[in-house]
């Protein structure tokens, strides 16, 4: 028997050791998020999924269950919050979305749409960010970093190479190769690394495959990742046997 | 029946792709000039903005031109609307924004390949071009923003039918996108 609290409302069940976010998902409930991964430790720095605990905002990825907390995440007072994050997080860096080739499957991308973003507002930093096109299979380009350390956190935990690393403090943070040269050609980065796999924007990027699926088919173009980030998120054990994508799989 | 609405546009640094897009509400156009009038726009070829209860403008602000122009909109528009990539954040033309002005025209008419007796062009009648682009925004104060590259003919429709009948313009899913 597990405990619950109170998410907008609904009931949510939790065990021990859960965030507030694994609770939520786990139980079919959405809280916007970019940073958070659930293959990964909570980084807790985008505050995309801040909420309000019994009043108070905290970080849902970071936030332990406790039983009977009073949870609130779909308010106007927080999704006016969230917009002004994603709108920084556009001004600051270069995102041209018509000439990247992540549009249509890129995270951020996709929470300004569910958040109906139609302009950052903001003064535009333009900042100079030259590419990394040395290696022959991968380029960087980061001029779309968010600063997640989703990367960072994939080759450290998952493939144990370390090839990323943020540098530097406030607005001169960014996103640096490990290798003396600097450059991603001088490290152990493989295809089938995880941290290939998990940049939620255009940062990393397998050569020559851009483009390939048509507008109109992209991960986000037919459903909001609201629906999308359901379907990803490990469920309860209770609902797993209805889980319609797992029907069927040898 | 109550007066119509007067609606200018304008194209300023763009490439006139969400002009395309308006057109491409088509035969809905009908039953928006049924609302509305236009004033200055490519569609009338007027010159000048009268008095507007709308003014949607396309593309970011790269030249001098472009800032007198948009004074010109924001001067005579109770309402100002930035459409499309360009408008909201600079789009394509503000990629040369981390690189210099001058080193961008040498490259473009002097030392790219094929240009012997290419000149940096110096008409008098030739706008300033501005060190950096700028998303309209950054220069008089907007109104609303419809997003895409170039919004699709349904957003601007569904944009426009909100904002006319007095409702906050909503676009959700499908309509809203940035590419």
């Amino acid at each position: 028997m597990s405990d619950t609290f109170q998410l907008d409302g609904a009931t949510i069940p939790f065990e021990i050791g859960q965030t507030v976010m694994q609770a939520a998902l786990a139980a079919g409930h959405y809280i916007p998020h970019l940073c958070y991964h659930p293959e990964f430790k909570p980084h807790g720095s985008c505050k995309l999924c801040t909420v309000k605990v019994n009043g108070r905002t905290a970080a849902s990825c970071t936030m332990p269950a406790e039983a009977g907390l009073n949870v609130e995440s779909e308010i106007e007072e927080l999704n006016a919050l969230r917009r002004t994050l994603v709108q920084m997080l556009f001004a600051e860096g270069n995102h041209f979305c018509p000439s990247c080739e992540k549009s249509g499957n890129c995270v951020l991308q996709a929470l300004g749409y569910d958040l109906e973003v139609h302009a950052t507002g903001f003064r535009h930093l333009y900042p100079d960010r030259p590419l990394d096109a040395s290696h022959p299979d991968i380029l960087l380009d980061f001029n779309r970093c968010i600063l997640c350390e989703l990367c960072v956190r994939a080759s450290g935990e998952v493939d144990g190479k370390n090839v990323f690393a943020l540098s530097g403090r406030g607005i001169s943070k960014h996103l640096i190769v490990n290798a003396e040269s600097g450059l991603l050609k001088d490290t152990n980065i493989a295809l089938g690394d995880k941290a290939m796999q998990v940049c939620p924007v255009g940062v990393i990027l397998k050569k020559r495959v851009g483009f390939s699926t048509p507008i109109g088919k992209r991960r986000y173009d037919q459903r909001p990742i609201s629906a999308q980030a359901l379907d990803d998120a490990p469920r309860q054990a209770a609902a797993a046997g209805s889980c319609e994508s797992c029907e069927g799989t040898p | 029946m109550s007066k119509k609405l007067r609606i200018a546009t304008t194209s300023l640094a763009g490439c006139f792709g969400c002009h395309m897009s308006i057109l491409d509400i088509d035969e809905r156009l009908f039953a928006l000039l049924e609302l509305v009038e236009f004033d200055r726009s490519p569609i009338t070829d007027i010159k000048h903005c009268a008095p507007c209860d709308i003014g949607i403008i396309e593309g970011g602000i790269c030249n001098a031109e472009n800032v007198h122009v948009l004074h010109e909109f924001r001067k005579n528009c109770k309402i100002l609307i930035a459409i499309g990539a360009c408008a909201i954040n600079g789009g394509l033309p503000a990629q040369r924004n981390h690189l210099d002005l001058s080193s961008c025209l040498t490259e473009v008419y002097l030392t790219e390949p094929g240009l012997a007796h290419g000149h940096i062009p110096n008409d008098p009648e030739l706008p300033l071009p501005l060190d950096k682009v700028h998303p309209l925004h950054e220069v008089v104060k907007i109104d609303y923003f419809i997003p895409g590259c170039p919004p699709s003919a349904d957003a601007i429709w569904k944009f426009l039918t909100d904002l006319i009948a007095g409702k906050t313009p909503e676009l959700g899913h499908g309509l809203i996108k940035y590419d």
